[in-house]
Parts: C-alpha cells; sequence; structure tokens
C-alpha cells in the first residue's frame, strides 16, 4: 500500500474544476479589470473628520474621530449630469473591522494596510497624540487611500460587505458580523505553530517572507533616522530664528550697519520660520514609506497562510499515513512499532478476530475519508499558491511603481527647498550674497 | 547712500504662503513660527532654543588645517579675490605694508618641570629701523602675554588687539588637543598682524624686541622692566583714583562709547552663543545624516526593480552630507573665531575706557586738591599741567583708536555674514545640482518605461 504523501505545492499544472472548499473565499469572479474596477466606476473620497463623544460598550464617555466617506456614482455616458453624492460617517474601529474581514475572507490576497493606529516615528516637534488636528489629517487621508486601494483591487473590489461599507449606514456592523469571518480567523498560536513546524514549504513563500522581513526592517530602521534627521534639521533652522532678536537690538545702537542688521535680522525670521512647511511636507513622504511598512506585514500574512496550509496538509498526510499502518499492522498480525495496544494485547491475550476486523474496517472508512480530504486539501493548496502568486506578481509591480515615484517626490521636495534659497539670493533687492569687493568698496565711502 | 548699511546675513527662502507670521512676530518668542496647529511645540521650541548660561561653552572648532601656506594677513581664509580685498580694506592700502608676520610650526616642549608650546614666528619687513629684513623666532604663548601687557602699559589708551584665552574652562578635555592649538596658533597670528597693522602700536620697541631677539635676548630684555616696586605703585595709584571716580568730569563722548560698548558687549556675546549652538545643532545634523544614506544602500540589496533609484538617493544624500561638512568647517573657520574676537574685544574696550577714567580720576584728584590747598598752589599748578596732557593725549589717542577699532569691527562683521552667506549659498547650490541630477536620471527612466510597457 502506498503512503500518502503531502504533494508539494510548488510544480503541478493548474487543474481546475474542484471548487476550493473552506479556505478559500466564496466562488469568485474571474478578477474585474481596470475598466470594471469600482474605482473607476464610483468617486470616493474621505472628506471630512469630526470629532464626536459618545458612550462605548461599557456605558463610558468616550471621544472619537468620525469620517466622512463621500461617493458619488460616475456616469461615463452623460456628460452634463452629475449623479448625487451619498455619504455616511465611519470612525477607524470599522475601517479596523472591514479590514479584519477581507484578510480572513481573501487571506491569498495582499490586502492594503490602514494608516497606522498610533502616531509613530514621530520627531520631537511632532504630536504622538490621536487628537492631534495634524495626526487627524494625515489619518484621513491615508484612510481614502485605503478605500481606493481596495476599490482598484481586481478581486477586493467585488466584495459586497466592502461595497456596503461604503454605501450603507446602518446595520453594516450586524452584517460583517453575520459572515462569521471571525470563526474562519486562524489563531496566532497556530500559525507561530506551523511556522516552526512545516517541512516542505514552497520555497517562493520562503523567498517572499525573507523579503517581506527584510523590507520591515530597513522601512522602520529608515523611518527612525529619518525621524531623527528631521528633528536635527529643526533645530538648525530653528536656532537661527534666535539671530533676529539680537540683530534687531544690536541694529538700535549702530548707525552705520543699523539697516543692514535690521534685514539680516528679518531673513533670518523667514529662514527659521520655512522649516515647518518643509517638514509637513516630509511628512507625506514619510507615510508613503509607512504604507509599504505595513504592506510587508500583510505580505507576510499571504505567506503566513500558505504556512498554515501547507502544514495543515502534511499533518494530514502523516494521520493518513500512520492510519494505513496501523491498518496493515492489524491485517497481517505483524507489528512493525511499539504501540501500548500490542503490550495490552501481549498482557491480556489477543483481541478475537472480530474485534480485529472492526477495526480494521474503522479504519479502511477512515482512510478513504482521509484520502478524500488530502486530495481537496491538494487542490485547495494548489489553488491558494496560484492566486495568492498573481496578486503578488500584482502587488509587486504596485510596489515598484509607488516606491519609484515616491523617491523621485522626495528628490523634487529636495530642490524646490534648494531652489527657494537660491532664488531668494538673486533677488535684485537682496544684497546679502552678491556683494562682490567694489560694491564692498563703495559702502565703506 | 542708503545701501551702505546693509549688512548680510546667510541667504533665506522668501515667506511661503503659510508661513507669513514670521516677519512681524520678532519682539517674542524667537522661534516666531506660524501656523496654528503648533501651539505646544512653539512653547517646546523656545525651550528648546534658551541659550542658558551654560552654553558658555567656548569649544573652538578648526576643522580645516590643511592650508600648506598661511595667507598672509588671515591664518585660515581661502585666498578669494573678494575676502583679500576685505581684508585689505581694513588695514592700510597693500603697497604701503611693509611688515609681514605669520605664526606657524607648534612645537611640543617637554621639560623636567612642564611642557609647553612653542610657534614659529616669521618676519618679513623692509623698514629700515630692522637691521635685517628676515626673521625667525620661537614664542610661547608666556611671551604673547608679556608682549601684551607691555602694550598695554605703553599706551593704556589705545586698543590692544585680543589674545586667545590661556586655557578653555568648561568643553576641553585636553590642554593640548590639535584642535586646541591650531585654533590658537590661528589667533596668535591674527594677534600680531592686527599689531602691525596698527598705526602707532606698530613701531612700539618691545613689539620690534618681540619679532626679532632670540629667546635668550628676550629673557633679559624682559627683565629690564620697570621694577616690580615702581609697577605696583602704579596699580595702587590707578586703583585710588579709579576709587574717586573720572567719571563726573567724563566727557560726553566716553559716557556715549561706555554705553555703547555695554550693549554691544551684551549682543556680541550673545551672537557667540548663538553661532556656537547652530554650529552644534549642524554638526548632530551631519551625524544623522551620515546614517541616512547607508540604509537606502542597504535597501537596495532586497529590491531589483528600484535598486538603483534607492542607490540614486542614497548617493545623493551623502553629497549632501558632505556640503553640510564643508558648509560647517566655513562657520568654525570664519565666524566663530571673529565672534570670539569681539567677545574678547568687548572687554578690552571696556578696560581701555575705565583706564581712561583712571587717568582722567588722576588729574580730578589733583584738581580737587589743589581747590583745598591754596598755598602750594606753584607745585600743584605744574603736576596738574602735565596730567592735564595726559589727559588729553589719553583722551585723543582713544578717540582715534576708536574710530578706528568701530571701523574695522563693521568691516569685520560685514565680511563675515557675507561669507557666512556665501557659504550657505553655495551650499543649496550644491545640494541643488545633486537633487536635479537625480531626478533628470530617473525621469529618463520613467520614460522608457512608459513607452515599452503594455498599458490595459
Amino acid at each position: 500500500m502506498e503512503s500518502a504523501e503531502a504533494e508539494p505545492s510548488d510544480s503541478r499544472p493548474e487543474e481546475d474544476g474542484a471548487a476550493p472548499c473552506s479556505g478559500l473565499p466564496p466562488p469568485e469572479q474571474p478578477g474585474a479589470t481596470m475598466e470594471e474596477c469600482l474605482a473607476k466606476k464610483m468617486e470616493i473620497t474621505v472628506s471630512e473628520a469630526e470629532k464626536r463623544t459618545g458612550r462605548n460598550a461599557m456605558n463610558m464617555q468616550e471621544t472619537y474621530t468620525a469620517y466622512l466617506i463621500e461617493t458619488r456614482v460616475v456616469e461615463s455616458q452623460s456628460e452634463g449630469q452629475c449623479a448625487p453624492v451619498d455619504s455616511l460617517w465611519r470612525r477607524y474601529s470599522e475601517f479596523e473591522l472591514l479590514r479584519n474581514y477581507l484578510s480572513v475572507t481573501y487571506p491569498h490576497i495582499v490586502v492594503p494596510p490602514l494608516p497606522e493606529k498610533r502616531a509613530d516615528f514621530v520627531w520631537h516637534k511632532l504630536s504622538a497624540d490621536n487628537m492631534d488636528p495634524d495626526f487627524v489629517e494625515r489619518r484621513r487621508i491615508g484612510l481614502e487611500n485605503f478605500l481606493l486601494r481596495v476599490a482598484s483591487h481586481p478581486v477586493l473590489c467585488q466584495d459586497k460587505i466592502f461595497y456596503s461599507f461604503l454605501t450603507q449606514e446602518g446595520g453594516w456592523k450586524e452584517m460583517v458580523n453575520e459572515t462569521g469571518f471571525q470563526l474562519k480567523a486562524d489563531s496566532r498560536l497556530k500559525a507561530l505553530n506551523a511556522t516552526f513546524r512545516v517541512k516542505n514549504p514552497d520555497k517562493r513563500f520562503t523567498e517572499l517572507k525573507h523579503y517581506s522581513d527584510e523590507l520591515q526592517s530597513v522601512i522602520s530602521h529608515l523611518l527612525r533616522v529619518r525621524a531623527r534627521v528631521a528633528d536635527r534639521l529643526y533645530g538648525v533652522y530653528k536656532v537661527h530664528g534666535n539671530y533676529g532678536r539680537v540683530f534687531s537690538e544690536w541694529s538700535a545702537i549702530e548707525k552705520e550697519m543699523g539697516d543692514g542688521l535690521q534685514s539680516a535680522g528679518h531673513h533670518m525670521d523667514v529662514y527659521a520660520a520655512s522649516i515647518d512647511d518643509i517638514l509637513e511636507e516630509e511628512e507625506h513622504y514619510a507615510d508613503q514609506l509607512k504604507e509599504y511598512l505595513f504592506y510587508a506585514e500583510a505580505l507576510r500574512a499571504v505567506c503566513r497562510k500558505h504556512e498554515l496550509m501547507q502544514y495543515d496538509l502534511e499533518m494530514a498526510a502523516q494521520d493518513l499515513t500512520s492510519k494505513k499502518q496501523q491498518c496493515e499492522e492489524l491485517a497481517t498480525g505483524t507489528v512493525r512499532t511499539f504501540s501500548l495496544k500490542g503490550m495490552t494485547s501481549k498482557l491480556f491475550g489477543q483481541e478475537t478476530p472480530e474485534q480485529r476486523e472492526a477495526k480494521i474496517k474503522v479504519l479502511e472508512e477512515q482512510i478513504q475519508e482521509g484520502e478524500e480530504q488530502l486530495k481537496s486539501k491538494n487542490l485547495e493548496g494548489r489553488d491558494f499558491v496560484k492566486s495568492a502568486w498573481a496578486d503578488i506578481e500584482r502587488f509587486k509591480e504596485q510596489k515598484n511603481h509607488d516606491l519609484k515615484e515616491a523617491l523621485i517626490s522626495y528628490a523634487v521636495m529636495q530642490i524646490s527647498m534648494c531652489k527657494k534659497v537660491c532664488l531668494a539670493c538673486e533677488r535684485p533687492g537682496c544684497c546679502i550674497c552678491r556683494l562682490t569687493g567694489d560694491q564692498m568698496q563703495t559702502f565703506n565711502n | 547712500m542708503e545701501a551702505e548699511g546693509r549688512v548680510p546675513g546667510p541667504p533665506l527662502p522668501p515667506p511661503s504662503p503659510g508661513s507669513g507670521g514670521g516677519a512681524g512676530a520678532r519682539a517674542d518668542a524667537p522661534a516666531g513660527a506660524p501656523g496654528a496647529a503648533r501651539g505646544p511645540p512653539l512653547a517646546a521650541a523656545a525651550e528648546v532654543l534658551s541659550l542658558d548660561d551654560e552654553e558658555d561653552d567656548l569649544e573652538v572648532f578648526s576643522k580645516d588645517t590643511s592650508l600648506a601656506e598661511v595667507n598672509l594677513f588671515s591664518p585660515s581664509m581661502p585666498i578669494s579675490p573678494s575676502s583679500m580685498i576685505n581684508q585689505y580694506k581694513i588695514e592700510d592700502e597693500p603697497e604701503l605694508r611693509d611688515l609681514f608676520i605669520t605664526v606657524d610650526d607648534p612645537e611640543s616642549h617637554i621639560t623636567t618641570i612642564e611642557t609647553f608650546i612653542t610657534y614659529r614666528v616669521v618676519t618679513k619687513t623692509s623698514r629700515g629701523e630692522f637691521d635685517t629684513s628676515e626673521y625667525e623666532v620661537r614664542r610661547r604663548y608666556q611671551d604673547f602675554l608679556w608682549l601684551k601687557s607691555k602694550l598695554e602699559e605703553a599706551h593704556p589708551t589705545l586698543i590692544i588687539p585680543p589674545l586667545p584665552e590661556k586655557f578653555i574652562m568648561k568643553g576641553m578635555v585636553e590642554r593640548f588637543s590639535d584642535e586646541f592649538i591650531e585654533t590658537r596658533r590661528k589667533a596668535l597670528h591674527k594677534f600680531l598682524n592686527r599689531i602691525a597693522d596698527h598705526p602707532t602700536l606698530t613701531f612700539n620697541e618691545d613689539f620690534k624686541v618681540f619679532l626679532t631677539a632670540q629667546a635668550w635676548e628676550l629673557s633679559s630684555h624682559k627683565k629690564q622692566g620697570p621694577s616690580l616696586l615702581s609697577r605696583m605703585g602704579q596699580t595702587v595709584r590707578a586703583v585710588a583714583s579709579s576709587v574717586r571716580g573720572g567719571v563726573k568730569n567724563r566727557p560726553e563722548m566716553f559716557t556715549e562709547m561706555n554705553n555703547y560698548m555695554e550693549t554691544f558687549s551684551q549682543k556680541i556675546n550673545v551672537l557667540d552663543k548663538i553661532a556656537h549652538r547652530i554650529y552644534k545643532e549642524e554638526r548632530e545634523y551631519f551625524n544623522e545624516m551620515k546614517e541616512y544614506g547607508p540604509i537606502h544602500t542597504l535597501w537596495s540589496a532586497s529590491e531589483e526593480d528600484i535598486a538603483d533609484s534607492l542607490k540614486g538617493v542614497a548617493s545623493c544624500i551623502d553629497k549632501c552630507c558632505k556640503a553640510t561638512e564643508k558648509r560647517m568647517a566655513g562657520l568654525s573657520e570664519n565666524l566663530l573665531p571673529i565672534l570670539h574676537e569681539y567677545v574678547l574685544y568687548s572687554e578690552i574696550l571696556m578696560g581701555v575706557l575705565k583706564r581712561r577714567d583712571q587717568i582722567q580720576g588722576e588729574l580730578d584728584s589733583k584738581v580737587d586738591a589743589l581747590a583745598n590747598k591754596k598755598t602750594e598752589k606753584d607745585l600743584f599748578s605744574e603736576e596738574i599741567g602735565k596730567l592735564e596732557d595726559k589727559v588729553e593725549c589719553a583722551n585723543n589717542a582713544l578717540k582715534a583708536d576708536w574710530d578706528r577699532w568701530k571701523q574695522n569691527m563693521q568691516c569685520d562683521m560685514r565680511s563675515t555674514f557675507t561669507n557666512v552667506a556665501e557659504n550657505n549659498l553655495r551650499y543649496y547650490e550644491e545640494c541643488l545640482a545633486t537633487w536635479e541630477s537625480f531626478l533628470a536620471s530617473q525621469t529618463v527612466d520613467l520614460h522608457v518605461e512608459a513607452d515599452s510597457e503594455d498599458r490595459p
């Protein structure tokens, strides 16, 4: 009798047919093309944020921020007419619920991340307070970005719960909970266990796992250093602000130099103040990087799911093999492995042939069940790998495109900052840097 | 001429739309930043930036010690036309200079009793009163101190240039660190050259001896000064008359000078602190930047498609980092030493004004005495005559030197701040060029990609 094996999950040609069961989402239509994506059919914005107070589950007062989601159907045919704008309010926890639902329901998809829950990687002058208006503003943008990402995803955009999130204010939470997705969620402990014990994971996923770990580590490091650099830069600019007052006071006792000192002092103030805008722009760059920091976590989640499924498969195969072995032993009467049963039977006498027959029958049933299960798990696994990998390729392209753009926009920021200073010095009125020896001579006369 | 008064400061961007608050708000918080959202940070900013007394950090840094040839007047400035012209504006026309001095080559001497540093002082001159046209001697800090005190003795109301301090109280670990020696050397060089350019001091006999005498000659010359006793007597008299004032008959002009110096002294001290603080902040910024670039390189190792862009960014950041280093060097070579020199000058000037008052005080007390003792009128009147001459001389000397000092100060300040501004501008231009060339390389790639991709 051949022993059942877990098929290595990386080589078989795709088999269509058996519909995937519990590990995968409800039967999907083929992914939407770019034109069919929800994002193209509907304008989605998170346009406002508002502070609210209310009572929470424990009937205690709490303050939270609510975000206004506005949607408008895009009518491509009728040009002059504009559909009315629908809107509803959601708070961050509802976004979290949506994302959890999507992660569990589509474990093979790299689900777009939410903006951070708490302000992290803040540099000294930026507030770490969740109620801080700048933080709220950046979160608003992040949430809008999240919705747009989901709406442009070929698979996720077709999800009904997502659609209701955007369009149905009341009863949405109940709807989500009714899907029972929480039950499908894999426990962290199980996943951790699988990570350590899986024997034959797909090499590509192992590589991907390493990549996402590296990505997380390097982006965290980068963000930390960036925050420190921003802090220091802020210090440099702001100390220049101290010059202003001194020059002003000094100019009071100077006759010849007075005007010059005043003007220099004024320039210092302007210079010192300019850092605020500069750093605010840089925060957007940091946010772009953060998104991919969190995306790395989403990647990791897909890898974890694969490991879980693979481990499950391996366990099932192992179980099947051991059952087959037991069967064989009972049938032939040979004992290949030590077992308590074997010992007891030696001590207390053999079983009767009837008992043995009964056991063999039970085992044979189990074996048949097991083989069917193994077959379907294998199928599941292959389907998972196929669709996951498709999404991962899509994600890779998106990541490369976005990060390259982010780096370019960083360069553009630096350029504009330098240009401002250089141009300020070329202005006819600004005498500060363009003094030559001759001009100095004129001044001294 | 209105333009006359312009004093250069570092170049700055024009106010951007959101930052209008900066212009007018100079009265209170130095940060003066706009933006309602920045409430708490502003207070924090003011706190971060308050210059407390512990900032008495007189760390003097000299990064660029690599000049092969020491420039004639300025020990460390790059030999650029504008800076040369600025220097000569301060003193006589170049053609009239006939005394050129350099201080270099510090050497350590270790004896059983002490360790000390000597500096080589090279003098080139065309003056008749010097026996030859070139001299090379070695001097130690003590000798400079001696020279300064002799000059002060001989010309109590002239403004003698400052000497670098004996030693730094805080912030310096080792007295004889390379940085410390180099900074001192530059300051000593400046000291001697300022004396050489002074219309009166340049002809002082002790100065000549300082420049020309061999070691043993100098020691014996030093011993020839007025006796300890007579020097003490002078001090006692000076103290006595200072107690009595010399203030009540002080001419208006000198009261104005005093008031000016008090304010100037305050301001220059604060400026000195600010400049040091800026240097410190820039250094910390530089330290963080050093780490920033390499992270991008590290990242590029895990990537394929964006590896080039990441490496490009890393290289830009590294170049900007180097440019920051240059800018810092400019600060430490130019602004910091000048501000420090004028901090010392302000002390010197207060001292000079006091000495003038003391001389006046001597006269006043004699005049008062005369008013009480009519009988010894003749004796007194001769003395008083002498004292009156003395006072008049002192006043004139001070007045002339004051005008000269003021001019030099303004020139020095202008040129220093212009230099800082130019440095800043150069820094930004360099950074701009770096990022622009990176951007150009990226957009070329993007166009290539766009053409070859099959967009749905």
